[in-house]
This record gives structure tokens, C-alpha cells and sequence, in this order.
């Protein structure tokens, strides 16, 4: 029966009210970056003016394209505060990244060692803190860090130090913060692949003679890489442009792009700037953003 | 040879380091949040002191109020047009800009949200839109309507077409089929991306920042301006309070996808 052919139909229809929503309201916006940080240079104050008059046609058009000037970024590749920023971000996204494979592996591996029913409770208990508020979860750690708080009271008291440690506005602080709120992106997708795993796999390397760091280092691991790199893609990506967490635990002696982004649109009010410095960061993230796509689609693809 | 053993010591090890390091954060904030002291880290006892400031506190329950209509009102279109995006991707196969579709409900999940927030925020600029409740609800729909998509895209991907061909084959035409017989075993789903797009959208700070205009503030923006002034104990309350709001979402959706799972499909994965 072909009823298939006869639902799709319908159901392509329904595409219609959020296909519109997103052009409006996601891929216009870029348009509208796109435009601002092409014209207007620093002088220039919000609010703009219209992009350009649709009523005046092809002259507006072609005086609103003789307009346009690499100026602000011409400017960004030349400062250095916006040079060190995208260096600063991409440098605390990888070692961010690093540090949450290393964390969240072990603990995607215990979970999916789990019986069956307790597996359930466990990604329940992972996901739970990603439903609670990051701001909070932040803030619980601002708590802990601080000059009197938890942490310096438990190290005084173990006397492992003699005076209390300096944690905020640390690097330490702000890799602590990021790897608590990114947690339960890394261990999802790494515990989607290991439980999917087929446990003859390992029995048989384990029959053969291979002793365990073997079994994990040329079977399991190998066969987790598809969910190693969503894990990755899915943490790298936003903490490249993050901006609450290193603003609140790192202090402001050297900022990331995101943080650089707000200055500059909030305090400094140079828009243009601002706008050019958001396209050069999503054409960074452009490559990752594409593999992340690619890989979603093959799980879906492979989950039907 | 002996079987590899499936739980080693230190499998059950990292499990609990790990569910220790996410809870006990949170565990803490939340017992420092009945402390009777004004020095935060300094236990003075049991009260409920900071509970009776927040509620004082005009500017932030007016605040949370204004968070809670956003949350309402985004969460609410974005299941709707989430779901139609689901439908269309999961049953829809090909129409033309299917791509340009997927993509653009893919990218906000993972798009660095300063971005997300300016772009949005020189649209307005440029349509001379006032800004406050509507915009900040318009920019809110955008960003979760994308986890919607995903929630209930995996749910109708796990369901059984049959059921439905079953339903056309009676005599239903596809619309009567999706809404009798579709409509009913995707609901749990439906409903967690409805508590996913309210629990993310009470959580926003950064696109609600750029889309919110002088006088409409949310409780995120809030706290974190009272945050970056240091530490008060009234914030532990509220986060309490916020904590104890989102535990409730958790269990309805919990049991909105348990209800699913014991009409024998699996369970939705939020």
C-alpha cells in the first residue's frame, strides 16, 4: 500500500509555518549581521537605518552595494585585542574539550556497564542537572570558590594548605565552571555509542588473550568514536563563543570572543565592529558546525 | 578464558565521582539557602529568611514574573511549530529545501548564543520593533522550537508506520489518521519538549540580554547582575525556588514518558 506517498504530503505541508519562522527569525537576522558589518564604520551609531528601500529597486540597490567596505574587519584581523580573543577562545575550547573527554568517558563507560534498569536511572541523573539552570550551577560554584567558601574551608581543615587559595577569577575556576556545565553533553552521546555496543566484541578480545587496557584501546574505543566525536562537536562549538561562565569565574585579565562580543556591542556600542566580529566567528565555527550536521544525520539515518 | 568482567571497580568508581561532582553543587546552594546568617558561607542555622527578601524583593518578582509569561508563551508556540517541523522532517521525505530546513533547525542547537542573541537583536533594531515581552518570546521560540524538533523527531522516528497505514487502509484520510492515531502516541514527547522549551527558556540569559528592551527584564538578567556584584544569600533562595520549579517539570515529564513507555514503545529520549 502506498499510503506512505499519500502522508507525505500533509506532512511536507506542515513544514510550511516553521520553515517560514526559521527564515524570519534566524536566517534573515544574518543577513542583517552580514549588512551592518559590511557598511557602516565606527562613527556610525544605532539605531540604522533600513538595510535598503525595496521601493527605490535596482538603485538603491546597487548605491547600497557600492557602499559596503571590509573596513571592520580589516580592523578586527588588525587589533590585537580581537586577535588574542579568538586565539584565547579557540584555546580554552580544545583544552575545555580535552578535559571533558577525559572526565566524561570513564563515567559514560561505568554507565553503560550498568544493568539494564539502573542504566535508565543513571541517564536520568545526568540529564537532570542539564535541565537545571546553568546560571544557578554557576553560581553553586561561585559559593564554593569563594575566598571563605566551601572548597578553601575543606583544604584548610585537611591542612593541605595553610592559607586560603585564590579560586575566582582563576583559569582554574573558569575550566571547572565550563566542564561542570558541559558534562552532560559529552557523557550522552559517548554513553548512546558504548551501551549500542555489541558486548561479544570485547568478550572475544578478552578470549583471544588481550588483556583489558587492550580490549578498551583497540575495541572499545574505536568503535566509540562516532559518539567521541558528536561528544566533542556538541562542546566545542558553543564554548568557542561562551560568555557567562568565563565572565563570572575567570575574571577580565584576558577575554574571549564572546566576552570581547558583549563589550563591544553593550558598553562600546560600536555595532559594526561587533557584527564583523560575529560573522569571522561563525566562519570559524562553519567547518565544525557542518560535521556536527553530517553526523547528526548519519545517527539519525542509522536510528530508523 | 574468564569473560571480561562488565562492572569493575573502577567503572562503579567514576559513576559515583562523577554523580558526586554534578550534585553535590547544587546540594550545597540549596542547604545554604535556608541559612539563617548573612555571611553566606557562615552557618547560623536553619531560617527562612532569604525567602521572605525574595518575595519583598519587588524588581525580582517582577522579574520572575515576566520569565515565567516568556517561558510560557515561547515553550507554547515552540512545541507547535517544533512539532510541525518534526512531522515534515519525519514524514514529510523529500520536499524541496529540505537541507536548507534540517540545517537551519540543527544550527541554533549548538550556534554560540552571543550570536544567535545579536543577530536577532539588529533584526529588531532594523524592523523598529519595540522591544520587551514579544521580542525576547519571539527570539526565546526560535532557539527551543529546534530541541522540540529533536524530541519529537526521534520519538515519531522510533513509532511504527504501520499503525498509521494501518489507519489509512480503514478509511482514515492522512490528516484524521496523524491526529487519531499519531497525535496520541507522540503526546509524551510532546509534552517534554513542551517542559524542555520552558525549563531553557526560564534559563536564558544571553539572547534574553540582547532581545529585551529597558524595563522588561527577566529573573536570569536579574541574578546575574546581582551575581557579578558578589554574592548575596537571597540569590540561594531564588535558585532554590528555580530549582524546586524545574523538579517539578522534571517529574511531569518524567511520568509523561513513562505513560509512553508502558503503551510499549520506548521511552522519549528527554
Amino acid at each position: 500500500m502506498s499510503s506512505r506517498r499519500i502522508f507525505a504530503r500533509p506532512a511536507r505541508f506542515a513544514a510550511i509555518a516553521p520553515y517560514v519562522w526559521m527564515v524570519l527569525f534566524f536566517l534573515v537576522p544574518f543577513a542583517f549581521v552580514l549588512k551592518i558589518s559590511l557598511s557602516q564604520t565606527a562613527i556610525a551609531q544605532p539605531p540604522y537605518e533600513p538595510v535598503f528601500e525595496l521601493a527605490a529597486g535596482w538603485e538603491a540597490l546597487k548605491a547600497a552595494f557600492a557602499a559596503l567596505s571590509v573596513d571592520n574587519f580589516r580592523l578586527i584581523a588588525s587589533d590585537d585585542i580581537y586577535v588574542f580573543a579568538y586565539v584565547r577562545s579557540l584555546t580554552v575550547a580544545v583544552t575545555a574539550t580535552a578535559l571533558l573527554l577525559l572526565i566524561g568517558y570513564p563515567i559514560a563507560y561505568g554507565m553503560s556497564r550498568l544493568p539494564k534498569s539502573w542504566q535508565a536511572v543513571a541517564m536520568v541523573l545526568v540529564i537532570v542537572p542539564f535541565w537545571t539552570s546553568f546560571l544557578i550551577r554557576i553560581y553553586a560554584w561561585i559559593n564554593i570558590l569563594q575566598h571563605d567558601g566551601l572548597l578553601n574551608r575543606i583544604l584548610l581543615a585537611l591542612h593541605l594548605v595553610s592559607q586560603p587559595v585564590v579560586w575566582l577569577s582563576t583559569d582554574s575556576a573558569m575550566y571547572i565552571g565550563i566542564v561542570y556545565s558541559y558534562l552532560p553533553f559529552m557523557i550522552l552521546p559517548l554513553y548512546a555509542t558504548l551501551a549500542k555496543m555489541e558486548p561479544a566484541l570485547e568478550e572475544a578480545a578478552g578470549d583471544l588473550g588481550a588483556p583489558p587496557w587492550q580490549v578498551f584501546w583497540l575495541v572499545t574505543f574505536p568503535l566509540s568514536l562516532p559518539g567521541v566525536g558528536a561528544g566533542v562537536l556538541l562542546c566545542f562549538i558553543p564554548i568557542v563563543g561562551e560568555f557567562v561562565i568565563p565572565d563570572l569565574l575567570a575574571g577580565s585579565n584576558s577575554l574571549m570572543i564572546g566576552q570581547t562580543l558583549w563589550l563591544e556591542f553593550f558598553t562600546n556600542k560600536d555595532w559594526p565592529v561587533a557584527s564583523a566580529a560575529a560573522i569571522v566567528l561563525l566562519v570559524m565555527l562553519l567547518v565544525p558546525l557542518l560535521l556536527y550536521e553530517r553526523l547528526q544525520k548519519r545517527q539519525l539515518e542509522q536510528g530508523r | 578464558m574468564r569473560k571480561v568482567s562488565r562492572l569493575s571497580r573502577f567503572n562503579v568508581a567514576a559513576l559515583a565521582l562523577g554523580l558526586a561532582f554534578l550534585y553535590l553543587p547544587i546540594l550545597i546552594l540549596v542547604i545554604y539557602s535556608f541559612n539563617a546568617s548573612r555571611l553566606v558561607t557562615v552557618w547560623g542555622g536553619w531560617s527562612l529568611r532569604w525567602y521572605h527578601e525574595f518575595f519583598n524583593d519587588r524588581a525580582m518578582i517582577e522579574a520572575a514574573w515576566m520569565s515565567l509569561r516568556v517561558a510560557v508563551s515561547s515553550a507554547t508556540i515552540a512545541t507547535l511549530l517544533g512539532t510541525l517541523a518534526a512531522v515534515a522532517l519525519s514524514r514529510g521525505e523529500r520536499f524541496r529545501g529540505r537541507t536548507l530546513f534540517s540545517g537551519m533547525l540543527y544550527a541554533p542547537l549548538v550556534m554560540p548564543e552571543v550570536i544567535t542573541g545579536l543577530s536577532l537583536l539588529l533584526l529588531f533594531v532594523a524592523l523598529n520593533a519595540e522591544r520587551g515581552f514579544w521580542t525576547v518570546t519571539i527570539a526565546h521560540t526560535t532557539l527551543t522550537m529546534c530541541f522540540v524538533a529533536v524530541v519529537v523527531q526521534s520519538r515519531l522516528g522510533s513509532l511504527d508506520r504501520s499503525l498509521e497505514e494501518a489507519a489509512m487502509d480503514l478509511g482514515c484520510d492522512p490528516v484524521r489518521a496523524f491526529l487519531s492515531v499519531t497525535l496520541p502516541l507522540i503526546a509524551p514527547a510532546i509534552v517534554a519538549g513542551w517542559m524542555l522549551a520552558f525549563t531553557l527558556s526560564l534559563d536564558d540569559l544571553v539572547i534574553a540580554s540582547f532581545t529585551t528592551g529597558p524595563g522588561s527584564t527577566t529573573l536570569p538578567i536579574r541574578i546575574y547582575s546581582e551575581v557579578r556584584l558578589g554574592v548575596k544569600p537571597e540569590i540561594n533562595a531564588i535558585c532554590t525556588l528555580v530549582i524546586a520549579l524545574i523538579a517539578v517539570v522534571i517529574v511531569i515529564a518524567s511520568l509523561a514518558s513513562k505513560l509512553s513507555s508502558s503503551q510499549g514503545e520506548s521511552a522519549a529520549p528527554l
